[in-house]
C-alpha cells in the first residue's frame, strides 16, 4: 500500500510543473498568442527560484521570485511580439535560446549545491490518515497551487466577464478591438501570467522535484506543456488529466530502469517524448474538435488602426 | 407629438464639425461638417473610398479625428472609445460583423456592457427585444452555425440593448434577400417612431430612397452634397456620388446556343471544415456566348462552388465537371487553367493575389501552367522568365486602367478597383474560353466596376462562357443572360434573365431546394 | 509615452538590408552593459570576442569549423522558414545524419575506397532527410503541430545517439569512454589547406548557399515556396501545394543538417561520439534569421556565429567571462533581429499618450 501511496506522490510531483506550465499557456494561447518560450520562461523561474531560496534560506520566497521573474522575462516576449508584432514562432524560440543561456550563467555558481527543498505541508491528525493522509493532507504547497491554478483558470475562463473578454480577443481581435476592448493590454496580461505560471513550474524543478540546481534542467517539459494544451484542445479540465498521464509515463519509465527492465534506458527516457509525438498525431487526427477549439486568431498579427 | 416639438428649439442630435482624419497623405475625412436630427433615418452616401466609413467610426471612437468637433445634443463631445459612444447613446452594427463565432449569441451580446452582467439577464432581455422588434434569435446558439442574416440579428439586439438614440447601420442590406430587407425596414421604422435617429450607410439609392428622409453625400473624404432622396431620382442621386455620369454598360442581348463549354453534372462536395457548406447535386450548363448569373446570400455555398469548379478542391466523380468536353473532376487547378479556363476569386488579398508579393509575382501566381513556354525557361530547371511577365503586366494594366503608385508595387499597395481591374485583367488577357469570377465588383468603386463588367460582356461576346457569382442583383441583372440562385448548397436551374423579376430570386434565395421545386418538400 | 506603428505601403528596401546591421549593433551595445554588469571591461571583452579571434590563423579555421554547420543547416531552414514550415527539430536531424552516415566506416572498419566518403555524405543526408520526414509526414497526412514533433524528436536522436556510443558501436578499446573507432583515412573529409583543421565542409556550405540561392531567387520553385509561406491560400489558387511543400522543405533541410552532421563527424571529430551534440540546430536558427532567410546572407550569419563561440571561448581563457555568456549574446543577437525586422514593414512612431485628444 504504502508503495502505491509513494508512487502516486511521486506521480504528483512530475505532473505538477507540467500542469502549472501548461495551465498558463493556455490562458496565453486563449487570448490568441502562441508563446514557445514555455522552457525558456521555465529554466528562468527554476533558476531564480532556486538561487533565491540559496540567499534567504527559504524556499516560498524561492517560487515566489521564480513566478516575478518568469513574468517579467515573459515581457520581452511581449514587447517584442504584441507591440512590434514580431513574429510569434520566432520569438517564443528566441525567448528558450535566451532563457537557457542567461540561466545557465546566473546559475554557474549554483551548480553542484545541495538545494534547499520545499517541504510538504504537514497537518497534524490529517496527514497521518492512511492513504488520504499524505496524497490529500501531505503534500507540498505547490500542488496544491496547481490543482487550485487549474480551477481558477477554468472558473475566471468560463464564469467571468473578464475570461469573456479574453476568449473574444482570442477569437477575433478585430472584433475585439471593434467593441472597444483593449486588446494589446489583455494580451500582455495573458503573457504575463504564462510567464509567472512557468516561472513557478520551473521553481517546483528546482525546488521540490529535483532540489538541485542543473543547466538545462527544464529538459524539454515547457515543450511537453505546449503539447499539453493542444492535447486539452485549450479546456482547463483536460489539462489535469493530460498532465498526470504524461507524468505517469515519466515516473513508469524511471521504475523500468529502476527495476532493470531489458530495454537500453536511453528509449526508456525517450518515452514521455515519444508518447509526446503520439499523443500529438491523434489529437490532430480528430480535426473538427481541434478546428473548433482553437483560439482563431492563435498566433496572428495585431496592428490596431488608429 | 408635434407640440412638444414647436416649443422647444429643434437641435440635431449629432452634429459635426471640420472633423479631418489624415493617413499618411490621404485625407480620409476633410473638414466634414454633418447633422442628424432626433427620429429621423438619415443616409449617408458614397462610393467606396469616399470616406464614410472612416467618418463613422471617429463617430464611434473606433478611431480618433485629427481635428474638428463632435456635438451630442449641443453639447460637445470627445469620444476616446466605442464604449465611450454606448454611454453617450450611439449603437453601431457593423458591416463586417464584429462578432465571436466560438461564442454564443448571449455571450456576443454580453460583450458589450460595460459592467458585469449575468449571461441570464442578458438572455432573457435579448429574446424580449428579439420578440419586440420581430428578429428571432436562439441565445444559447453558437454563432459560427449562424447564417449572416441571424449574425445580423445579433448586432442590431447588441446594439438595442443600451437602448440607443442614435443607431449606426454599414451597408445593412448587403447581406440580406429582398424579403428579408423589407423585414429589417420594419423594423428601422419602428425605431424611428420611437425617436430614435437611424444612420444609414448604403450605396443602393432605390432603398435610400424608400425610406430616409434626409440625404449627406460624401465624395473624397468631402462632404458634396446633402439633399431629401424623396425628392431625387436614382440617376441624380448616382451622379452626386460619382461626381459625374458613369457610362452604361452596353451589351447586344441575342440568343445563345454556342456549344457547351462548361457542364456541371450532379456535383456534390462534403463541407470541408466544420463551418462550411457541402454542394449538393448542382446541374449546370454553360454555352459558348453565354454569361450565366449565380444570385445567393454570402455563405450558401458560393466559395465551395468556385472551389469545386476551379479544381481547387477536386470531385471523386471525373465526369461531375466536364470543361471543353474534357471530364476535370480529378484535375487540379493548374490542369483546369491548360483546358481553357479562368478563375477569379472572391477575396482580392490572400486568394487571388498575395498582398506582400510585386504585382509581376501576382501575375506570374495565376499563369505559370498556362503561360508554360513564355513565363518559364531553360526547361525543367524552370527558371522564371522576368521580361515576358513584366510585358504582360504592362499590357494588363493598360487594357484595364490600372492606377498604381509605383511601376510594379506590391498588390496590397492597390485600391480595391484597380487591384481587382488588375486580377480580372490578368485572366482575360489569355483570353480563356472559360471564366469562373465570384463577387467580380465587390467593394469595387463605380467606375472600376463598369468597366469590368464590360469586360465581361465583351469576353462573352467573343464566344467565352462565364459562370459570374454575385451577391449584387443589380450587377446580375446588368450582365447575365441566364440567372441560377444558390441556397444552402443547392443551385437552381438557371432561366433567361428577361423572364426573372427580384422578388421571384429573393423566394428562392431564403427558400433552397424546396423554392426550386425541384425536390419534394 | 507609447509606441504606435503604421504599415508602410510596400517593404523597405533600406532598412531590409540595414536591420541585421542595426541588430548586431544593439546586441554589442546590449553586450557591454552585460560585460560591465559583470565587472569586466566592456571595451576589452568585446574586442576579445570579436575582434581577437580574427588575427589569430588557428581561431580563423576554428570559426569555418564552426560556421560549416551552421550554414549548411540554416540554408535548409531558410527553405522551411519561407515556405511556412517550423523545422526547429534541425539538432535531431543533424545527430541522425551524423550517425547514419558513420555506419560504413563504423561497421566496415577496415574498408578503404575512394567511394567511401561519397557513400557516407549521401547516407548522411538520406538519414537526416529521413529523420525530417516523420514530422512532415504527421503535418501533412493529420495536420500534426510541426513544431512541436520536430522538436521531441531532438530529444530521442540525442538518446538513439548516446544509446548507439555506448551500446553496439562503441570501441571496445576506447577506455570506456563513449564513442566509436576512429575512422580510417579514406573516411575522413580531407582539411581544406595543409594543417589546417577547416575541412571540405566549408566547400559544401558555400556550393549549397549558391545553389539554394538561385533556386529561391531564380526559379520557379522558389517562387512556390514564398506564395506558399505567405499566403497558402493563394498558393493553393497558383496551384501549388502546401502538402508537398511541407515534405519537401523538410526533406531539404533534414538533408542539408544530415549532411552537416555526417561532416562534422567525419571531418572534424573523426568518429561519432556523445559530444555531437553541440546545439548548432538550434543556434542555426539564428544564424537564419540573422541571414534574413537569403542563403548568401546565412553564410555570413554564420561566419558571425562561429566567431561568437571561438571569442567566448577565448574570453573565458583570458578574462574568466562564462562561456555562457555566448549564449546569452546569440539569443539576445535573435531578438534584436526580429525586432529590427519590424522597421521593415512598418514606421515607429513613439508618441506621448496625451496627443491625440484634440
Amino acid at each position: 500500500m504504502d508503495v502505491w501511496v509513494s508512487i502516486i506522490i511521486s506521480i504528483c510531483a512530475a505532473s505538477t510543473p507540467l500542469l502549472l506550465a501548461a495551465t498558463g499557456e493556455l490562458v496565453v494561447e486563449r487570448s490568441g498568442v502562441l508563446n514557445l518560450g514555455v522552457e525558456g520562461m521555465m529554466v528562468m523561474g527554476a533558476v531564480a527560484g532556486f538561487s533565491v531560496a540559496q540567499l534567504t534560506g527559504n524556499p516560498y520566497l524561492g517560487a515566489l521570485a521564480a513566478i516575478v521573474v518568469g513574468a517579467l522575462f515573459s515581457l520581452i516576449f511581449a514587447f517584442l511580439t504584441l507591440t512590434l508584432v514580431a513574429n510569434q514562432v520566432a520569438s517564443g524560440l528566441a525567448l528558450t535560446i535566451l532563457g537557457l543561456g542567461l540561466s545557465g550563467m546566473i546559475g554557474e555558481s549554483f551548480v553542484g549545491r545541495p538545494g534547499i527543498k520545499m517541504q510538504p505541508i504537514d497537518i497534524p491528525i490529517l496527514s497521518d490518515l492512511p492513504v488520504v493522509g499524505k496524497l490529500v493532507f501531505g503534500q507540498d504547497l505547490l500542488f496544491y497551487s496547481s490543482i487550485f491554478i487549474v480551477v481558477a483558470v477554468a472558473y475566471f475562463l468560463f464564469k467571468t466577464r473578464a475570461g469573456l473578454m479574453l476568449r473574444s480577443v482570442g477569437d477575433s481581435h478585430s472584433s475585439a478591438h471593434a467593441l472597444g476592448i483593449n486588446v494589446i493590454k489583455i494580451r500582455y496580461l495573458a503573457v504575463m501570467f504564462g510567464g509567472a505560471c512557468a516561472g513557478l513550474a520551473g521553481a517546483h524543478l528546482s525546488l521540490v522535484y529535483v532540489p538541485q540546481w542543473v543547466e538545462g534542467m527544464t529538459a524539454g517539459r515547457g515543450w511537453i506543456a505546449l503539447a499539453l494544451v493542444v492535447f486539452a484542445s485549450w479546456r482547463p479540465w483536460r489539462l489535469l488529466i493530460g498532465a498526470y498521464l504524461f507524468g505517469a509515463v515519466t515516473i513508469a519509465q524511471f521504475h523500468a530502469q529502476a527495476i532493470g527492465v531489458p530495454i537500453p534506458a536511453q528509449f526508456l527516457t525517450s518515452l514521455p517524448y515519444l508518447a509526446t509525438i503520439v499523443v500529438l498525431v491523434l489529437i490532430a487526427r480528430n480535426r473538427r474538435l481541434t478546428m473548433i477549439n482553437t483560439p482563431a486568431a492563435l498566433g496572428q498579427p495585431f496592428v490596431p488602426d488608429r | 407629438m408635434s407640440i412638444q416639438k414647436r416649443t422647444k428649439p429643434v437641435f440635431p442630435l449629432l452634429e459635426t464639425r471640420g472633423i479631418t482624419k489624415i493617413y499618411g497623405e490621404l485625407r480620409a475625412n476633410d473638414s466634414v461638417d454633418f447633422s442628424i436630427l432626433k427620429g429621423e433615418i438619415h443616409a449617408l452616401l458614397g462610393e467606396n473610398g469616399a470616406g464614410k466609413s472612416t467618418l463613422v467610426k471617429i463617430l464611434f471612437g473606433s478611431l480618433q479625428a485629427n481635428e474638428g468637433t463632435v456635438l451630442w445634443d449641443g453639447v460637445p463631445v470627445h469620444v476616446k472609445s466605442p464604449s465611450e459612444a454606448r454611454a453617450l447613446g450611439i449603437g453601431m452594427v457593423f458591416q463586417h460583423f464584429s462578432l465571436f463565432e466560438a461564442l454564443t449569441v448571449a455571450e456576443n451580446i454580453a460583450l458589450s456592457f460595460e459592467a458585469d452582467v449575468k449571461l441570464e439577464d442578458v438572455s432573457t432581455k435579448a429574446s424580449k427585444l428579439s420578440e419586440q422588434y420581430g428578429l428571432p434569435l436562439d441565445p444559447s446558439a453558437l454563432v459560427g452555425d449562424l447564417s449572416v442574416g441571424q449574425r445580423q440579428r445579433i448586432e442590431i439586439i447588441r446594439c438595442l440593448m443600451q437602448d440607443p438614440s442614435l443607431i449606426i447601420l454599414d451597408e445593412p442590406t448587403s447581406v440580406l434577400t429582398p424579403q428579408e430587407a423589407d423585414i429589417l425596414f420594419e423594423t428601422l421604422f419602428r425605431l424611428r417612431d420611437e425617436g430614435r435617429s437611424i444612420l444609414y450607410i448604403s450605396h443602393r439609392l432605390e432603398e435610400v430612397q424608400r425610406i430616409c428622409s434626409a440625404a449627406t453625400i460624401m465624395r473624397h473624404g468631402k462632404i458634396v452634397d446633402s439633399c431629401d432622396p424623396r425628392e431625387e431620382t436614382a440617376g441624380s442621386l448616382a451622379s452626386k456620388m460619382v461626381g459625374s455620369e458613369i457610362g452604361n454598360v452596353v451589351r447586344q442581348v441575342g440568343a445563345v446556343d454556342g456549344e457547351i463549354i462548361l457542364q456541371l453534372n450532379n456535383l456534390s462536395m462534403p463541407a470541408t471544415h466544420p463551418f462550411a457548406v457541402s454542394l449538393k447535386d448542382i446541374n449546370l450548363t454553360a454555352r459558348a456566348g453565354e454569361i450565366v448569373g449565380i444570385a445567393g446570400i454570402a455563405g450558401n455555398g458560393q466559395g465551395e462552388l468556385f472551389g469545386a469548379i476551379s479544381g481547387e478542391d477536386k470531385q471523386d466523380d471525373s465526369a461531375s465537371v466536364v470543361i471543353l468536353g474534357h471530364e476535370a473532376g480529378f484535375l487540379n487547378i493548374s490542369e483546369r487553367r491548360c483546358l481553357g479556363a479562368a478563375f477569379v476569386p472572391e477575396e482580392r488579398l490572400g486568394h487571388g493575389a498575395v498582398p506582400e508579393m510585386v504585382l509581376t509575382d501576382n501575375m506570374l501566381l495565376a499563369r505559370h501552367a498556362s503561360d508554360d513556354t513564355t513565363f518559364k525557361k531553360m526547361g525543367s530547371l524552370n527558371v522564371i522568365a522576368r521580361a515576358a511577365i513584366t510585358n504582360a503586366t504592362k499590357r494588363v494594366s493598360d487594357i484595364m486602367d490600372v492606377r498604381k503608385s509605383a511601376e510594379n508595387p506590391p498588390a496590397g499597395a492597390l485600391s480595391g478597383g484597380n487591384l481587382q481591374k488588375f486580377i480580372v485583367g490578368r485572366e482575360l488577357d489569355r483570353n480563356p474560353q472559360l471564366l469562373i469570377v465570384n463577387q467580380p465588383t465587390w467593394g469595387v468603386d463605380a467606375g472600376a466596376a463598369a468597366h469590368i463588367r464590360q469586360s465581361l460582356i465583351d469576353l462573352a461576346a467573343e464566344g467565352s462562357a462565364i459562370i459570374m457569382v454575385s451577391q449584387d442583383l443589380d450587377e446580375i441583372f446588368e450582365v447575365a443572360n441566364t440567372i441560377a440562385v444558390m441556397a444552402d448548397g443547392y443551385l437552381t436551374k438557371p432561366v433567361a434573365a428577361s423572364s426573372m423579376t427580384r422578388e421571384q430570386i429573393g423566394l428562392l434565395m431564403a427558400g433552397g431546394p424546396k423554392a426550386s421545386g425541384g425536390v419534394a418538400a | 509615452m507609447r509606441i504606435e506603428l503604421q504599415k508602410r505601403q510596400a517593404a523597405s528596401g533600406v532598412f531590409s538590408y540595414l536591420s541585421p546591421f542595426l541588430a548586431l549593433a544593439l546586441t554589442l551595445i546590449a553586450g557591454a552593459i552585460m560585460f560591465s554588469l559583470l565587472g569586466k571591461n566592456p571595451a576589452t571583452a568585446l574586442y576579445t570576442y570579436f575582434i581577437e579571434p580574427l588575427t589569430d590563423p588557428w581561431s580563423r579555421d576554428q570559426i569555418i569549423v564552426k560556421a560549416t554547420p551552421l550554414a549548411l543547416i540554416a540554408i535548409g531552414l531558410a527553405v522551411c522558414f519561407r515556405s511556412g514550415n517550423w523545422n526547429i527539430g534541425a539538432e535531431g536531424q543533424y545527430l541522425i545524419g551524423g550517425m547514419i552516415g558513420a555506419t560504413l566506416p563504423v561497421l566496415f572498419h577496415e574498408w578503404q575506397s575512394p567511394l567511401l566518403l561519397p557513400l557516407m555524405m549521401a547516407m548522411g543526408m538520406a538519414g537526416g532527410a529521413l529523420y525530417a520526414f516523420i514530422p512532415a509526414i504527421l503535418k501533412s497526412r493529420f495536420g500534426t503541430n510541426e513544431i512541436l514533433t520536430s522538436l521531441m524528436l531532438v530529444y530521442i536522436a540525442q538518446q538513439i545517439v548516446d544509446w548507439v556510443v555506448r551500446g553496439p558501436w562503441r570501441d571496445p578499446k576506447g577506455m570506456g569512454f563513449p564513442g566509436t573507432k576512429s575512422f580510417n583515412s579514406s573516411g575522413i573529409l580531407p582539411d581544406l589547406f595543409k594543417h589546417s583543421d577547416a575541412h571540405y565542409g566549408a566547400v559544401f556550405a558555400i556550393l549549397t548557399a549558391v545553389i539554394i540561392w538561385f533556386m529561391l531567387s531564380k526559379t520557379l520553385k522558389g517562387f512556390e515556396i514564398s506564395v506558399l509561406g505567405q499566403s497558402p491560400r493563394a498558393g493553393r489558387f497558383a496551384g501549388f501545394s502546401a502538402k508537398q511543400m511541407t515534405v519537401f522543405a523538410f526533406l531539404t533541410s533534414g538533408a542539408l543538417a544530415g549532411l552537416a552532421g555526417i561532416a562534422e563527424v567525419s571531418g572534424s571529430v573523426e568518429k561519432l561520439d556523445d559530444k555531437l551534440s553541440l546545439g548548432y540546430g538550434f543556434t542555426a536558427i539564428i544564424v537564419a534569421f540573422l541571414g534574413r532567410l537569403n542563403p548568401l546572407g546565412i553564410l555570413a550569419a554564420a561566419f558571425i556565429l562561429a566567431l561568437s563561440y571561438i571569442g567566448g571561448e577565448a574570453a573565458q581563457i583570458s578574462m574568466g567571462i562564462s562561456d555562457r555568456a555566448t549564449r546569452v549574446f546569440q539569443g539576445l543577437l535573435l531578438f534584436f533581429v526580429l525586432a529590427c525586422d519590424t522597421l521593415i514593414h512598418y514606421r515607429i512612431r513613439i508618441t506621448s499618450s496625451l496627443k491625440g485628444k484634440t
